[in-house]
Protein backbone atom coordinates (compact mmCIF):
# COMPACT_ATOMS: atom_id res chain seq x y z
CA UNK A 1 0.00 0.00 0.00
CA UNK A 2 1.29 3.51 -0.88
CA UNK A 3 0.92 6.40 1.65
CA UNK A 4 -0.42 8.98 -1.15
CA UNK A 5 -3.49 7.72 -3.23
CA UNK A 6 -4.94 10.19 -5.65
CA UNK A 7 -7.54 9.92 -8.50
CA UNK A 8 -11.02 9.90 -9.64
CA UNK A 9 -13.90 9.67 -6.97
CA UNK A 10 -17.12 7.84 -7.29
CA UNK A 11 -19.85 9.00 -5.08
CA UNK A 12 -22.07 6.99 -3.09
CA UNK A 13 -24.83 7.98 -0.24
CA UNK A 14 -25.35 6.47 3.38
CA UNK A 15 -26.18 3.40 4.57
CA UNK A 16 -24.44 0.98 1.14
CA UNK A 17 -24.73 -2.49 2.95
CA UNK A 18 -22.54 -5.14 2.36
CA UNK A 19 -25.31 -7.07 0.39
CA UNK A 20 -25.65 -4.36 -1.94
CA UNK A 21 -21.32 -3.81 -1.87
CA UNK A 22 -21.42 -8.24 -2.75
CA UNK A 23 -24.60 -10.43 -2.91
CA UNK A 24 -24.57 -13.52 -0.40
CA UNK A 25 -24.31 -15.96 -2.96
CA UNK A 26 -20.90 -14.77 -4.29
CA UNK A 27 -19.39 -15.65 -0.82
CA UNK A 28 -18.29 -18.92 -2.05
CA UNK A 29 -15.46 -16.76 -3.44
CA UNK A 30 -12.78 -15.41 -1.62
CA UNK A 31 -10.39 -14.14 -4.63
CA UNK A 32 -10.38 -10.39 -5.62
CA UNK A 33 -10.82 -10.37 -9.28
CA UNK A 34 -13.74 -12.78 -9.16
CA UNK A 35 -15.82 -10.56 -6.28
CA UNK A 36 -15.08 -7.24 -8.12
CA UNK A 37 -17.12 -9.06 -11.21
CA UNK A 38 -20.38 -8.83 -8.88
CA UNK A 39 -19.56 -5.85 -6.62
CA UNK A 40 -22.21 -3.69 -6.67
CA UNK A 41 -23.80 -5.55 -9.14
CA UNK A 42 -27.39 -5.29 -7.57
CA UNK A 43 -27.99 -2.25 -8.23
CA UNK A 44 -27.89 -2.47 -12.09
CA UNK A 45 -27.49 0.57 -14.36
CA UNK A 46 -23.92 -0.28 -15.15
CA UNK A 47 -22.49 -1.71 -12.40
CA UNK A 48 -19.72 -2.76 -11.46
CA UNK A 49 -18.00 -1.91 -14.64
CA UNK A 50 -18.97 1.62 -14.73
CA UNK A 51 -16.53 1.82 -11.07
CA UNK A 52 -13.72 0.71 -12.91
CA UNK A 53 -12.82 4.09 -14.75
CA UNK A 54 -12.52 5.49 -10.88
CA UNK A 55 -10.10 5.01 -8.46
CA UNK A 56 -11.68 6.21 -5.09
CA UNK A 57 -14.86 5.67 -3.55
CA UNK A 58 -16.62 8.30 -1.58
CA UNK A 59 -19.81 7.34 0.58
CA UNK A 60 -22.21 8.75 3.09
CA UNK A 61 -22.57 7.65 6.77
CA UNK A 62 -22.21 4.02 7.50
CA UNK A 63 -20.62 2.38 4.25
CA UNK A 64 -20.49 -1.50 4.57
CA UNK A 65 -22.95 -1.78 7.21
CA UNK A 66 -24.81 -4.99 7.47
CA UNK A 67 -23.17 -8.47 7.55
CA UNK A 68 -19.50 -8.48 8.69
CA UNK A 69 -18.62 -10.36 4.99
CA UNK A 70 -14.91 -9.98 4.92
CA UNK A 71 -15.08 -10.12 0.42
CA UNK A 72 -17.56 -6.40 0.74
CA UNK A 73 -13.26 -5.23 1.13
CA UNK A 74 -11.87 -7.63 -0.94
CA UNK A 75 -14.85 -7.18 -3.57
CA UNK A 76 -13.68 -3.35 -3.75
CA UNK A 77 -10.32 -3.71 -4.31
CA UNK A 78 -11.17 -6.79 -7.06
CA UNK A 79 -12.59 -3.50 -9.31
CA UNK A 80 -9.12 -1.84 -8.98
CA UNK A 81 -10.36 0.82 -6.25
CA UNK A 82 -7.51 2.23 -4.01
CA UNK A 83 -9.45 3.84 -1.36
CA UNK A 84 -12.58 4.60 0.61
CA UNK A 85 -13.53 7.62 2.08
CA UNK A 86 -16.59 7.77 4.03
CA UNK A 87 -18.79 10.19 6.23
CA UNK A 88 -18.64 7.02 8.18
CA UNK A 89 -18.37 3.10 8.35
CA UNK A 90 -20.14 0.42 10.13
CA UNK A 91 -17.41 -1.49 12.05
CA UNK A 92 -17.60 -4.75 10.69
CA UNK A 93 -16.73 -3.13 7.35
CA UNK A 94 -14.01 -1.04 8.91
CA UNK A 95 -12.37 -3.27 10.74
CA UNK A 96 -12.28 -6.35 7.36
CA UNK A 97 -10.91 -3.21 4.98
CA UNK A 98 -8.01 -3.05 7.61
CA UNK A 99 -7.61 -6.33 7.26
CA UNK A 100 -7.69 -6.71 3.70
CA UNK A 101 -5.29 -4.15 2.96
CA UNK A 102 -8.20 -1.83 1.95
CA UNK A 103 -7.13 2.20 3.36
CA UNK A 104 -10.24 3.92 4.37
CA UNK A 105 -10.60 7.16 5.69
CA UNK A 106 -13.65 9.09 7.35
CA UNK A 107 -14.54 12.27 6.49
CA UNK A 108 -17.79 13.84 6.56
CA UNK A 109 -16.08 17.26 5.84
CA UNK A 110 -15.07 15.98 2.11
CA UNK A 111 -17.89 13.51 1.17
CA UNK A 112 -19.90 16.94 1.33
CA UNK A 113 -17.65 18.78 -1.26
CA UNK A 114 -17.08 16.42 -3.74
CA UNK A 115 -18.95 15.25 -6.77
CA UNK A 116 -18.68 12.37 -8.70
CA UNK A 117 -15.40 12.64 -11.06
CA UNK A 118 -14.29 14.93 -8.92
CA UNK A 119 -10.09 14.86 -7.83
CA UNK A 120 -8.68 13.87 -4.69
CA UNK A 121 -5.01 13.02 -3.42
CA UNK A 122 -5.22 11.18 -0.01
CA UNK A 123 -2.22 11.45 1.96
CA UNK A 124 -2.19 8.78 4.96
CA UNK A 125 1.18 9.52 6.21
CA UNK A 126 -0.06 13.26 7.20
CA UNK A 127 -3.88 12.14 7.81
CA UNK A 128 -4.80 14.92 5.19
CA UNK A 129 -6.74 15.09 1.78
CA UNK A 130 -6.40 17.42 -0.52
CA UNK A 131 -9.52 18.55 -3.08
CA UNK A 132 -10.11 21.75 -4.99
CA UNK A 133 -7.01 23.22 -3.27
CA UNK A 134 -8.56 22.46 0.43
CA UNK A 135 -7.16 19.73 2.87
CA UNK A 136 -9.29 17.87 4.91
CA UNK A 137 -7.64 16.28 7.86
CA UNK A 138 -8.46 12.95 9.58
CA UNK A 139 -7.15 11.34 12.34
CA UNK A 140 -3.99 9.35 11.84
CA UNK A 141 -4.42 5.39 12.39
CA UNK A 142 -2.82 4.32 15.39
CA UNK A 143 0.78 2.31 14.04
CA UNK A 144 -0.21 -1.65 14.01
CA UNK A 145 -3.09 0.01 11.74
CA UNK A 146 -0.71 1.65 9.41
CA UNK A 147 1.46 -1.53 9.69
CA UNK A 148 -0.88 -4.11 8.83
CA UNK A 149 -2.06 -1.70 5.78
CA UNK A 150 1.11 -0.79 4.64
CA UNK A 151 1.77 -5.09 4.41
CA UNK A 152 -1.66 -5.34 2.26
CA UNK A 153 -3.43 -6.98 5.08
CA UNK A 154 -3.86 -8.69 8.34
CA UNK A 155 -2.62 -12.15 6.33
CA UNK A 156 0.37 -10.90 4.86
CA UNK A 157 1.14 -8.89 8.65
CA UNK A 158 0.98 -12.62 9.78
CA UNK A 159 2.96 -14.19 7.95
CA UNK A 160 6.01 -11.49 8.80
CA UNK A 161 5.06 -13.00 12.40
CA UNK A 162 5.81 -16.36 11.83
CA UNK A 163 8.84 -17.69 12.97
CA UNK A 164 8.95 -16.03 16.29
CA UNK A 165 6.53 -18.75 17.27
CA UNK A 166 2.97 -18.86 16.31
CA UNK B 1 -17.29 1.26 34.92
CA UNK B 2 -19.55 -0.40 31.69
CA UNK B 3 -20.18 -3.87 31.12
CA UNK B 4 -18.49 -3.99 27.65
CA UNK B 5 -15.43 -1.99 29.88
CA UNK B 6 -15.13 -4.70 32.76
CA UNK B 7 -15.41 -7.65 30.15
CA UNK B 8 -12.61 -5.90 28.00
CA UNK B 9 -10.38 -5.14 31.28
CA UNK B 10 -10.61 -8.65 31.93
CA UNK B 11 -9.97 -10.28 28.61
CA UNK B 12 -6.61 -8.00 28.22
CA UNK B 13 -5.68 -7.77 31.68
CA UNK B 14 -5.48 -4.10 32.23
CA UNK B 15 -7.57 -1.62 33.52
CA UNK B 16 -9.62 0.23 30.41
CA UNK B 17 -11.82 2.53 30.10
CA UNK B 18 -13.96 3.14 26.73
CA UNK B 19 -11.76 4.61 24.04
CA UNK B 20 -8.81 2.70 24.43
CA UNK B 21 -7.41 0.08 22.44
CA UNK B 22 -6.66 -3.34 24.27
CA UNK B 23 -5.10 -6.52 23.08
CA UNK B 24 -7.98 -9.18 24.49
CA UNK B 25 -8.39 -12.93 24.43
CA UNK B 26 -11.78 -14.04 23.93
CA UNK B 27 -12.97 -17.10 25.25
CA UNK B 28 -14.90 -17.93 22.37
CA UNK B 29 -13.83 -17.87 18.39
CA UNK B 30 -17.16 -19.05 16.33
CA UNK B 31 -17.46 -19.77 12.61
CA UNK B 32 -19.86 -21.36 10.79
CA UNK B 33 -19.75 -22.00 6.69
CA UNK B 34 -17.15 -19.16 6.71
CA UNK B 35 -14.75 -21.60 8.28
CA UNK B 36 -12.96 -23.08 5.45
CA UNK B 37 -12.18 -19.16 4.56
CA UNK B 38 -10.14 -18.67 7.64
CA UNK B 39 -9.01 -22.36 6.78
CA UNK B 40 -7.21 -21.28 3.81
CA UNK B 41 -5.87 -17.63 5.51
CA UNK B 42 -3.88 -20.37 7.60
CA UNK B 43 -3.04 -22.36 4.57
CA UNK B 44 -1.49 -19.11 3.20
CA UNK B 45 0.29 -17.92 5.48
CA UNK B 46 1.70 -21.17 6.33
CA UNK B 47 0.39 -21.40 10.01
CA UNK B 48 -0.33 -25.06 11.54
CA UNK B 49 -0.77 -24.62 15.25
CA UNK B 50 -4.10 -23.33 16.69
CA UNK B 51 -3.66 -21.39 19.86
CA UNK B 52 -6.29 -23.80 22.01
CA UNK B 53 -8.65 -25.39 19.83
CA UNK B 54 -11.18 -25.60 23.27
CA UNK B 55 -11.75 -21.89 22.05
CA UNK B 56 -13.36 -22.67 18.72
CA UNK B 57 -16.60 -23.43 17.86
CA UNK B 58 -17.71 -24.55 14.26
CA UNK B 59 -21.29 -25.00 12.73
CA UNK B 60 -22.12 -25.72 9.70
CA UNK B 61 -25.10 -23.78 9.16
CA UNK B 62 -25.57 -21.74 5.91
CA UNK B 63 -26.34 -23.18 2.88
CA UNK B 64 -26.54 -26.64 4.79
CA UNK B 65 -26.75 -29.20 4.07
CA UNK B 66 -24.60 -28.32 0.80
CA UNK B 67 -26.82 -27.44 -2.20
CA UNK B 68 -23.43 -27.69 -4.79
CA UNK B 69 -20.75 -29.12 -5.23
CA UNK B 70 -18.42 -26.34 -4.08
CA UNK B 71 -20.67 -26.03 -1.02
CA UNK B 72 -20.08 -29.30 -0.08
CA UNK B 73 -16.08 -29.32 -0.48
CA UNK B 74 -16.21 -26.12 1.42
CA UNK B 75 -17.73 -28.09 4.45
CA UNK B 76 -15.29 -31.08 3.78
CA UNK B 77 -12.76 -28.79 4.46
CA UNK B 78 -14.61 -27.02 7.47
CA UNK B 79 -15.13 -31.17 9.16
CA UNK B 80 -11.58 -32.01 8.07
CA UNK B 81 -10.45 -28.97 9.92
CA UNK B 82 -12.10 -29.41 13.06
CA UNK B 83 -11.10 -33.26 12.65
CA UNK B 84 -7.44 -33.04 12.70
CA UNK B 85 -7.09 -30.19 14.92
CA UNK B 86 -9.21 -31.72 17.62
CA UNK B 87 -12.46 -28.93 17.85
CA UNK B 88 -14.88 -30.79 19.98
CA UNK B 89 -17.38 -27.46 19.92
CA UNK B 90 -17.97 -28.87 16.31
CA UNK B 91 -21.61 -29.01 14.46
CA UNK B 92 -22.65 -30.57 11.47
CA UNK B 93 -25.39 -29.78 9.32
CA UNK B 94 -28.14 -31.06 11.49
CA UNK B 95 -27.54 -28.99 14.56
CA UNK B 96 -28.97 -25.48 13.23
CA UNK B 97 -27.86 -21.37 13.34
CA UNK B 98 -24.66 -21.18 15.05
CA UNK B 99 -25.84 -18.92 17.32
CA UNK B 100 -28.77 -20.11 18.65
CA UNK B 101 -26.83 -23.73 18.87
CA UNK B 102 -23.64 -22.18 20.75
CA UNK B 103 -25.97 -21.35 23.46
CA UNK B 104 -28.14 -23.93 23.58
CA UNK B 105 -25.24 -26.02 24.20
CA UNK B 106 -24.45 -23.66 27.55
CA UNK B 107 -21.13 -22.69 25.21
CA UNK B 108 -22.20 -18.69 26.13
CA UNK B 109 -21.49 -17.25 29.51
CA UNK B 110 -21.82 -13.92 30.80
CA UNK B 111 -18.61 -12.15 31.20
CA UNK B 112 -17.75 -14.00 28.06
CA UNK B 113 -15.57 -12.29 24.97
CA UNK B 114 -17.35 -13.84 22.28
CA UNK B 115 -16.02 -12.97 18.49
CA UNK B 116 -17.14 -14.63 15.24
CA UNK B 117 -17.76 -14.66 11.40
CA UNK B 118 -20.81 -13.56 12.06
CA UNK B 119 -22.25 -9.72 12.46
CA UNK B 120 -25.35 -11.01 14.27
CA UNK B 121 -22.50 -12.51 17.06
CA UNK B 122 -23.86 -9.38 19.43
CA UNK B 123 -27.26 -11.69 20.21
CA UNK B 124 -24.17 -13.19 23.19
CA UNK B 125 -25.34 -10.59 25.46
CA UNK B 126 -28.75 -11.65 25.90
CA UNK B 127 -26.61 -14.19 28.02
CA UNK B 128 -24.59 -10.90 29.30
CA UNK B 129 -21.39 -12.06 27.22
CA UNK B 130 -19.78 -9.58 24.62
CA UNK B 131 -20.47 -11.00 21.25
CA UNK B 132 -19.06 -9.14 17.79
CA UNK B 133 -18.18 -9.91 14.29
CA UNK B 134 -14.81 -9.83 12.68
CA UNK B 135 -14.10 -11.41 9.51
CA UNK B 136 -12.46 -14.51 8.29
CA UNK B 137 -9.36 -13.41 8.01
CA UNK B 138 -9.57 -11.92 11.58
CA UNK B 139 -11.10 -14.87 13.21
CA UNK B 140 -7.78 -17.27 11.48
CA UNK B 141 -5.68 -14.52 13.41
CA UNK B 142 -7.25 -15.16 16.41
CA UNK B 143 -7.18 -18.80 15.80
CA UNK B 144 -3.29 -18.80 15.80
CA UNK B 145 -2.95 -16.11 18.46
CA UNK B 146 -5.43 -16.09 20.53
CA UNK B 147 -5.97 -12.55 20.83
CA UNK B 148 -7.21 -9.77 18.62
CA UNK B 149 -7.12 -5.84 19.22
CA UNK B 150 -10.71 -3.79 19.94
CA UNK B 151 -11.19 -0.41 21.06
CA UNK B 152 -13.43 -0.56 23.90
CA UNK B 153 -16.79 1.77 23.48
CA UNK B 154 -18.37 3.72 24.44
CA UNK B 155 -21.48 2.94 26.25
CA UNK B 156 -25.81 3.76 26.36
CA UNK B 157 -28.46 2.88 28.45
CA UNK B 158 -31.67 1.80 27.54
CA UNK B 159 -34.53 2.12 29.82
CA UNK B 160 -37.24 -0.14 29.36
CA UNK B 161 -40.31 0.71 30.98
CA UNK B 162 -44.01 -0.41 30.39
CA UNK B 163 -46.21 -3.44 29.33
CA UNK B 164 -45.92 -4.71 26.06
CA UNK B 165 -49.41 -4.42 24.61
CA UNK B 166 -51.31 -8.10 23.14
CA UNK B 167 -49.73 -8.18 19.16
CA UNK B 168 -47.01 -6.27 20.15
CA UNK B 169 -43.07 -7.80 20.94
CA UNK B 170 -39.36 -7.82 21.67
CA UNK B 171 -38.94 -7.15 17.71
CA UNK B 172 -41.47 -4.24 17.48
CA UNK B 173 -39.86 -2.63 19.65
CA UNK B 174 -36.61 -2.82 17.94
CA UNK B 175 -38.02 -2.05 14.81
CA UNK B 176 -39.01 1.38 16.71
CA UNK B 177 -35.54 1.90 17.56
CA UNK B 178 -33.76 1.14 14.65
CA UNK B 179 -36.30 3.20 12.73
CA UNK B 180 -35.80 6.12 15.75
CA UNK B 181 -31.94 5.75 15.97
CA UNK B 182 -31.56 4.97 12.32
CA UNK B 183 -29.05 2.16 11.15
CA UNK B 184 -26.22 3.81 12.80
CA UNK B 185 -27.42 5.18 15.29
CA UNK B 186 -25.63 2.61 17.84
CA UNK B 187 -22.22 2.73 15.57
CA UNK B 188 -19.57 1.80 17.74
CA UNK B 189 -21.30 1.70 20.55
CA UNK B 190 -22.21 -1.24 23.45
CA UNK B 191 -25.96 -1.12 24.29
CA UNK B 192 -26.88 -1.68 27.91
CA UNK B 193 -30.72 -2.77 28.45
CA UNK B 194 -32.46 -1.84 31.87
CA UNK B 195 -35.94 -1.08 33.67
CA UNK B 196 -38.34 -3.23 34.64
CA UNK B 197 -39.59 -4.34 31.36
CA UNK B 198 -35.86 -5.30 30.78
CA UNK B 199 -36.09 -8.06 33.46
CA UNK B 200 -39.20 -9.14 32.43
CA UNK B 201 -38.15 -10.40 29.17
CA UNK B 202 -37.33 -13.67 28.54
CA UNK B 203 -33.93 -15.08 27.17
CA UNK B 204 -35.62 -15.77 24.08
CA UNK B 205 -36.97 -12.15 23.50
CA UNK B 206 -33.55 -11.10 24.70
CA UNK B 207 -31.86 -12.95 22.14
CA UNK B 208 -34.29 -11.13 19.51
CA UNK B 209 -32.98 -7.60 21.12
CA UNK B 210 -29.56 -8.32 20.84
CA UNK B 211 -29.66 -9.65 17.50
CA UNK B 212 -31.24 -6.59 16.06
CA UNK B 213 -28.99 -4.26 17.83
CA UNK B 214 -26.57 -4.97 15.70
CA UNK B 215 -29.26 -3.51 12.99
CA UNK B 216 -27.95 0.05 14.70
CA UNK B 217 -24.48 -0.85 14.35
CA UNK B 218 -23.68 -2.04 18.03
CA UNK B 219 -20.09 -3.31 18.17
CA UNK B 220 -22.46 -5.39 21.45
CA UNK B 221 -25.51 -5.52 23.15
CA UNK B 222 -26.25 -7.01 26.98
CA UNK B 223 -28.47 -7.60 29.45
CA UNK B 224 -27.58 -7.34 32.62
CA UNK B 225 -27.05 -11.75 33.97
CA UNK B 226 -29.76 -12.09 36.68
CA UNK B 227 -32.18 -14.71 37.78
CA UNK B 228 -33.79 -15.60 33.93
CA UNK B 229 -29.75 -16.22 33.20
CA UNK B 230 -29.19 -18.47 35.32
CA UNK B 231 -32.33 -20.56 35.44
CA UNK B 232 -31.12 -20.58 31.56
CA UNK B 233 -27.95 -21.76 31.68
CA UNK B 234 -29.50 -24.30 34.37
CA UNK B 235 -28.40 -28.08 33.04
CA UNK B 236 -26.41 -26.28 30.10
CA UNK B 237 -22.92 -25.77 31.53
CA UNK B 238 -20.78 -28.41 32.64
CA UNK B 239 -19.07 -26.52 34.49
CA UNK B 240 -21.36 -24.01 37.00
CA UNK B 241 -17.63 -22.49 38.21
CA UNK B 242 -17.47 -20.75 34.98
CA UNK B 243 -20.38 -18.77 36.31
CA UNK B 244 -19.18 -15.39 36.83
CA UNK B 245 -22.06 -12.70 35.74
CA UNK B 246 -20.34 -9.14 35.21
CA UNK B 247 -22.33 -6.22 35.99
CA UNK B 248 -22.01 -2.32 35.45
CA UNK B 249 -21.29 -0.20 38.48
CA UNK B 250 -23.35 2.00 39.72
CA UNK B 251 -21.14 4.79 38.74
CA UNK B 252 -20.11 3.47 35.13
CA UNK B 253 -20.44 6.55 32.55
CA UNK B 254 -22.89 6.51 29.83
CA UNK B 255 -22.54 8.29 27.05
CA UNK B 256 -26.58 8.53 26.42
CA UNK B 257 -29.70 7.40 28.89
CA UNK B 258 -32.99 6.64 26.46
CA UNK B 259 -35.93 5.78 27.79
CA UNK B 260 -38.75 3.40 26.44
CA UNK B 261 -41.85 3.12 27.46
CA UNK B 262 -43.02 -0.19 25.38
CA UNK B 263 -46.97 0.31 26.61
CA UNK B 264 -46.72 2.74 23.42
CA UNK B 265 -45.51 0.58 20.69
CA UNK B 266 -47.47 -0.70 18.23
CA UNK B 267 -46.43 -3.95 15.50
CA UNK B 268 -44.03 -2.44 13.54
CA UNK B 269 -43.03 -3.59 9.85
CA UNK B 270 -39.70 -2.61 8.33
CA UNK B 271 -39.84 -1.70 4.91
CA UNK B 272 -38.02 -2.37 1.85
CA UNK B 273 -34.79 -2.17 1.64
CA UNK B 274 -33.09 -0.81 4.96
CA UNK B 275 -34.26 -2.00 8.38
CA UNK B 276 -34.37 1.43 9.50
CA UNK B 277 -37.44 2.45 7.40
CA UNK B 278 -39.91 1.21 9.69
CA UNK B 279 -43.83 1.90 10.00
CA UNK B 280 -46.06 0.82 12.34
CA UNK B 281 -48.04 -2.39 10.61
CA UNK B 282 -51.49 0.28 10.34
CA UNK B 283 -49.46 2.08 7.76
CA UNK B 284 -48.78 -1.33 5.32
CA UNK B 285 -51.68 -3.31 5.99
CA UNK B 286 -52.97 -4.52 2.83
CA UNK B 287 -49.55 -4.51 1.32
CA UNK B 288 -49.32 -7.23 -1.33
CA UNK B 289 -46.97 -10.90 -0.46
CA UNK B 290 -45.91 -13.43 -2.07
CA UNK B 291 -43.99 -15.46 0.26
CA UNK B 292 -43.64 -15.44 3.77
CA UNK B 293 -40.30 -16.57 5.82
CA UNK B 294 -40.96 -17.80 9.49
CA UNK B 295 -36.76 -17.89 10.17
CA UNK B 296 -33.58 -16.46 11.21
CA UNK B 297 -31.35 -16.44 14.38
CA UNK B 298 -33.89 -13.20 15.33
CA UNK B 299 -37.27 -15.12 15.22
CA UNK B 300 -37.02 -18.81 15.18
CA UNK B 301 -37.03 -19.76 18.33
CA UNK B 302 -39.08 -21.77 19.98
CA UNK B 303 -40.93 -18.80 21.70
CA UNK B 304 -41.80 -17.18 18.54
CA UNK B 305 -42.85 -20.80 16.68
CA UNK B 306 -45.24 -20.85 19.58
CA UNK B 307 -46.71 -17.39 18.60
CA UNK B 308 -47.17 -17.85 15.17
CA UNK B 309 -48.76 -21.07 15.65
CA UNK B 310 -51.20 -19.30 18.26
CA UNK B 311 -52.65 -17.33 15.81
CA UNK B 312 -52.34 -19.62 12.62
CA UNK B 313 -54.32 -22.55 14.75
CA UNK B 314 -57.53 -23.54 13.31
CA UNK B 315 -56.46 -21.53 10.03
CA UNK B 316 -55.55 -22.39 6.26
CA UNK B 317 -52.93 -19.77 5.29
CA UNK B 318 -54.00 -17.57 2.24
CA UNK B 319 -54.33 -19.08 -1.19
CA UNK B 320 -52.14 -16.89 -2.96
CA UNK B 321 -48.67 -16.90 -0.42
CA UNK B 322 -46.63 -19.74 0.89
CA UNK B 323 -45.34 -20.01 4.03
CA UNK B 324 -41.80 -21.58 4.67
CA UNK B 325 -40.93 -22.31 8.33
CA UNK B 326 -36.90 -22.73 9.52
CA UNK B 327 -36.59 -23.60 12.79
CA UNK B 328 -33.38 -22.08 14.72
CA UNK B 329 -31.99 -24.92 15.74
CA UNK B 330 -32.50 -28.87 15.86
CA UNK B 331 -33.92 -28.38 19.23
CA UNK B 332 -36.23 -26.14 18.98
CA UNK B 333 -37.58 -28.27 15.90
CA UNK B 334 -37.70 -31.38 17.97
CA UNK B 335 -39.40 -29.17 21.21
CA UNK B 336 -42.21 -27.94 18.36
CA UNK B 337 -42.29 -31.28 16.81
CA UNK B 338 -43.36 -32.79 20.63
CA UNK B 339 -45.56 -29.78 21.98
CA UNK B 340 -47.88 -30.03 18.39
CA UNK B 341 -46.53 -26.63 17.34
CA UNK B 342 -44.87 -28.10 14.22
CA UNK B 343 -48.14 -30.06 13.57
CA UNK B 344 -49.94 -26.37 13.58
CA UNK B 345 -47.62 -24.69 11.38
CA UNK B 346 -48.12 -27.45 8.87
CA UNK B 347 -51.82 -27.85 8.90
CA UNK B 348 -52.37 -24.25 8.54
CA UNK B 349 -50.13 -24.65 4.95
CA UNK B 350 -46.56 -24.28 6.08
CA UNK B 351 -43.68 -25.31 4.33
CA UNK B 352 -41.25 -26.86 7.43
CA UNK B 353 -37.97 -27.17 6.26
CA UNK B 354 -34.47 -28.47 8.13
CA UNK B 355 -33.14 -25.83 10.61
CA UNK B 356 -30.36 -23.46 9.89
CA UNK B 357 -30.25 -20.01 8.33
CA UNK B 358 -32.34 -21.30 5.20
CA UNK B 359 -33.71 -18.65 3.31
CA UNK B 360 -32.38 -15.39 5.10
CA UNK B 361 -29.12 -16.47 3.59
CA UNK B 362 -30.79 -16.97 -0.17
CA UNK B 363 -30.60 -21.21 0.61
CA UNK B 364 -34.25 -21.89 -1.03
CA UNK B 365 -36.80 -19.69 -0.73
CA UNK B 366 -35.43 -17.26 -3.44
CA UNK B 367 -37.72 -14.96 -4.50
CA UNK B 368 -38.84 -13.56 -8.45
CA UNK B 369 -38.41 -9.85 -10.15
CA UNK B 370 -41.40 -8.41 -8.59
CA UNK B 371 -42.21 -10.70 -5.65
CA UNK B 372 -42.74 -9.53 -2.04
CA UNK B 373 -41.64 -11.22 0.97
CA UNK B 374 -42.45 -11.02 4.92
CA UNK B 375 -39.86 -12.32 6.82
CA UNK B 376 -39.50 -12.38 10.89
CA UNK B 377 -35.60 -12.01 9.65
CA UNK B 378 -33.23 -9.07 10.60
CA UNK B 379 -32.48 -7.94 6.80
CA UNK B 380 -34.18 -6.53 3.92
CA UNK B 381 -31.84 -5.55 2.02
CA UNK B 382 -31.98 -5.56 -1.72
CA UNK B 383 -31.42 -8.69 -3.03
CA UNK B 384 -31.00 -10.75 -0.01
CA UNK B 385 -33.67 -12.93 -0.77
CA UNK B 386 -33.16 -13.94 -4.82
CA UNK B 387 -33.75 -10.96 -7.57
CA UNK B 388 -32.87 -7.21 -6.95
CA UNK B 389 -36.42 -6.82 -8.13
CA UNK B 390 -37.66 -8.41 -4.87
CA UNK B 391 -38.90 -6.52 -1.77
CA UNK B 392 -38.81 -7.96 1.76
CA UNK B 393 -40.57 -6.53 4.65
CA UNK B 394 -39.98 -7.31 8.17
CA UNK B 395 -42.05 -8.28 10.98
CA UNK B 396 -42.88 -10.07 14.46
CA UNK B 397 -43.48 -13.44 14.25
CA UNK B 398 -47.54 -12.29 14.91
CA UNK B 399 -47.63 -10.20 12.39
CA UNK B 400 -46.52 -12.70 10.21
CA UNK B 401 -49.11 -15.89 11.21
CA UNK B 402 -51.72 -12.84 10.73
CA UNK B 403 -50.39 -11.66 7.35
CA UNK B 404 -50.17 -15.37 6.08
CA UNK B 405 -53.82 -15.86 6.93
CA UNK B 406 -55.10 -12.30 5.11
CA UNK B 407 -51.98 -13.12 2.65
CA UNK B 408 -51.45 -9.29 2.55
CA UNK B 409 -49.42 -7.48 5.36
CA UNK B 410 -52.11 -7.43 8.30
CA UNK B 411 -52.20 -6.16 11.90
CA UNK B 412 -51.76 -8.87 14.63
CA UNK B 413 -54.01 -7.47 17.04
CA UNK B 414 -57.30 -8.20 14.65
CA UNK B 415 -56.45 -12.34 16.02
CA UNK B 416 -56.09 -11.74 19.25
CA UNK B 417 -58.70 -11.20 22.05
S1 LIG C 1 -30.14 -16.70 10.30
FE1 LIG C 1 -29.72 -15.07 8.85
S2 LIG C 1 -28.92 -13.37 10.09
FE2 LIG C 1 -28.83 -15.22 11.36
S3 LIG C 1 -26.77 -16.03 11.08
FE3 LIG C 1 -28.07 -17.05 9.58
S4 LIG C 1 -27.93 -15.82 7.70
FE4 LIG C 1 -27.14 -14.56 9.40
Amino acid sequence: MESIIQGRVYKFGDNINSDIIIPGRYLIYIDRERLGQHAFEMLGDGFPDKLRSFEILVAGRNFGCGSAREQAATAIQGLGIKAVVAASFARTFYRNAINDGLPIVESPALYAAVQEGSEIRIDLEAGKIHHDGKEYSFPKMPESVRKILELGGLANYLKTQLPTGL
Amino acid sequence: MTIAEKILSAKSGSGSKAGEIVEACPDLVMSHTATWRSVSVMQRIGATKLYDPGRLAIVLDHISPAKTEKYAADQQTSRNFARNHGVTKFYDVDAGIAHLVLMEAGHVLPGDLIVGTDSHCTIYGSLGALGTGIGYTEVASVWITGKLWLKVPESIRIVLEGRFPAGVYSKDLMLYLIGKLGADGCNYKSVEFYGGTARDLSISERMTVTNLSMEMGVKCAFFPPDDKTVEYLQGRLQDQSRYHPVLADPDAEYEQELPVNVAQLEPMVACPHEVENTKPVGEVAGTHIDQLFLGSCANAKYEDLVVAAQILKGHRIHPGVRMIITPGSKKIMLEAMNSGVLQTLMESGGLVTNPGCGACAGDGGMLADGEVCLSTANRNFIGRMGSSKSQIYLSSPATLAASAIKGVIADPREFLN
